[in-house]
């Protein structure tokens, strides 16, 4: 899935960082608003769901233009266990921001609250009522957004090492170019 | 490239000091807004815990109001509710209800006549999914006005100082409202015959947009008939539950949703705060409770009636509560489902 692009294409490193901003919201707003009895609770609440929501459907789109564009290789000279750790970590965030919003979408639907996203705006139920299921998700939930943030955090540090250390490009692929053209 | 990183031999420490920073950073602003750092902040964990008796909690029970029994109905709406909110659920019709009498304690197991607060627990669903959950108590006022005034309740009247009480009462005035009621207020021997109050206020949003702020509450069709706490306890420490029972199998039992719409610049932040007697009020349908069942195989154990699940039509107002009570009513759910081993429904109970 590699290409001969030096760069993520435009749409995906849109993508990556409207995303980045949407996910690091979502991680804030989740700790944020379960410890706090405020009236910050309900409007933390009422943005989770939908941004959660919309953080689903865009990385499907963002899977897609994966499979259809892939991406640029990484240096040659990275050795195997950096380019190994590289690919799991790319695995693992595709993995969870496709199912930290189900989980959170079923957890809700096994605790028989209605899913409101706006307005009269809501989804159907996607797991039956069980307070034993409910309680598998509502963990799954909580664990797999810490194991989330704590990705992102190694993510970055990565990315920085790469950058500021090694200098080797590999920031350059997703570095956002603002109008700069792209054969630079 | 500007460098090759070859030719980069020795580490850079400045730069792999700022990464630490960067990484660091993100952290603990992850703990402070989790509120990991800061151990003073009122979270639904503490709120909640606040509620516990000295024993600890019921395992698999609500942490409050944990006493009760399911209850089938319908609520019929008149239509009239429809000039003050857009909701589904004033239009003229019949809507199914699933709801909960129950008593305002943490005790499954207490006895009736030793809990003085009896409460309501409500969802009616309309057509399109829509929900519309409240819980009520027979209360006219609720105790205190913030939620951080109930933890500071919640604190004292678990204290062991011996002035705790006084001195609360002495700092939060408004209590006395309450107390006066609990004390000369007549008790009834049945569900049936409480009226239940929302207490806090809520926005009717009309068709037009236009907010209203009201309150509401369910009246009782049947007379009630004063009892001594003294002879509600000789008829047995689950009276309550077994002459709903008995009462709803001989007929329906009927209770009118009445509105009452505030003036402007009444108390719509304070649920501690009664409006004065003459606000307009209106009649927007008719609660018919049709069938009682127990708690623990009913419908109505797994639904956390939560009050700030409103349907469209229908928003929270200044009131501090439905927030509170919200984040405080999941937290209870999220532990009593997680215990559910220690409440098992009879069916499965029986299997085993
Ligand atoms: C919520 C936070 C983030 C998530 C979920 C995330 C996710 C990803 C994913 C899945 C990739 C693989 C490329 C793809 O298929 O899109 C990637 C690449 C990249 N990310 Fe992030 N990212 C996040 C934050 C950041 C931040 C804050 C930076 C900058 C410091 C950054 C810099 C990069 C760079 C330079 C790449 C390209 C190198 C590579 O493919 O590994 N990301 N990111
Ligand atoms: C990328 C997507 C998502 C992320 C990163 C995320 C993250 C989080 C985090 C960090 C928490 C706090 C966990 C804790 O400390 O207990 C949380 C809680 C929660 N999330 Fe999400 N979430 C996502 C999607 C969703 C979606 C789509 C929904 C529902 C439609 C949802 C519903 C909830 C609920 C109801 C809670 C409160 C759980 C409780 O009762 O303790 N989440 N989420
Ligand atoms: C900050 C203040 C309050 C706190 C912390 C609190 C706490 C709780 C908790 C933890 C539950 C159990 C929820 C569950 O597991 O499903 C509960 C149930 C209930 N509460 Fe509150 N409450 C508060 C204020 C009120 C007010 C103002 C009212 C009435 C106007 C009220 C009426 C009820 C009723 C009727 C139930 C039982 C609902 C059911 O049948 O499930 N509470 N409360």
């Amino acid at each position: 899935m590699t290409t001969s692009r030096t760069r993520f294409t435009a749409p995906q490193r849109l993508l990556h960082w409207l995303m980045a901003i949407c996910i690091l919201s979502m991680l804030f707003i989740g700790v944020g608003m379960v410890s706090t009895v405020t009236t910050k609770y309900l409007t933390l609440v009422q943005i989770h769901k939908p941004l959660g929501i919309a953080i689903l459907l865009l990385a499907i789109v963002r899977l897609a233009l994966r499979f259809i564009y892939g991406a640029p290789a990484l240096p040659p000279d990275l050795p195997e266990p950096v380019k190994l750790a590289a690919w799991s970590s790319m695995v693992l965030f595709y993995l969870l921001m496709i199912a930290m919003p189900l989980i959170g979408w079923a957890m809700l639907s096994a605790a028989s609250y209605p899913v409101v996203l706006f307005g009269g705006v809501h989804l159907p139920p996607i797991a039956p009522v069980s307070p034993a299921l409910h309680t598998l998700l509502w963990n799954a939930h909580k664990y797999l957004a810490f194991a989330f943030f704590a990705t992102i955090l190694m993510h970055i540090a990565a990315i920085l090492t790469h950058k500021l250390i090694r200098n080797d490009g590999i920031f350059e692929t997703m570095a956002p170019t603002f109008g700069k053209s792209e054969t630079k | 490239m500007v460098e090759s990183p070859a030719s980069r031999k020795s580490l850079p420490l400045g730069r792999l000091v700022l990464i630490a920073a960067v990484v660091a950073a993100g952290a603990i602003g992850f703990a402070y807004t989790a509120g990991w750092l800061s151990p003073h902040r009122l979270t639904p964990k503490k709120l909640v815990a606040g509620l516990a008796p000295p024993g600890g909690p019921a395992p698999g029970h609500r942490r409050n109001h944990a006493k009760g029994i399911c209850f089938t109905g319908t609520f019929e709406a008149n239509g009239d509710g429809s000039a003050l909110s857009k909701a589904r659920v004033f239009e003229r019709g019949r809507y199914p209800v699933v709801g909960r009498f129950n008593l305002a304690t943490a005790d499954p197991n207490a006895k009736d006549a030793m809990v003085r607060v009896r409460g309501l627990g409500i969802r009616i669903t309309t057509p399109g999914g829509q929900e519309w959950r409240s819980a009520m108590i027979d209360a006219p006022v609720f105790p205190v006005s913030t939620p951080k005034d109930f933890y500071e309740l919640l604190t004292a009247s678990g204290s062991k100082d011996p002035n705790a009480m006084k001195n609360f009462i002495g700092a939060h005035p408004g209590f006395l409202a309450f107390a006066g009621w609990a004390k000369s207020a007549p008790w009834t021997s049945s569900y049936a015959e409480e009226r239940y109050n929302s207490l806090d206020s809520f926005l009717f949003v009309d068709e037009a947009g236009a907010k209203h702020a009201i309150r509401w509450s369910l009246m009782p069709s049947a007379l009630p008939v004063p009892i001594s706490p003294d002879d509600l306890a000789k008829r047995g420490p689950d009276y309550l539950e077994q002459e709903i029972t008995q009462r709803v199998a001989g007929s329906a039992q009927r209770w009118d949703l009445v509105i009452t719409v505030a003036n402007p610049g009444d108390p719509t932040a304070d649920p501690n705060k009664a409006w004065p007697a003459d606000r307009r009020t209106v009649n927007v349908g008719t609660l018919i409770v049709e069938q009682i069942e127990p708690e623990r195989d009913g419908p109505c154990r797994d639904i956390n009636f939560d009050p700030a699940v409103l349907p469209e039509g229908i928003t929270t107002s200044d009131d501090p509560f439905p927030a509170a009570r919200s984040a405080a009513y999941s937290r209870s759910y999220n532990s009593r489902t997680a215990e559910e081993a220690a409440y098992p429904r009879t069916e499965t109970g029986a299997k085993q």
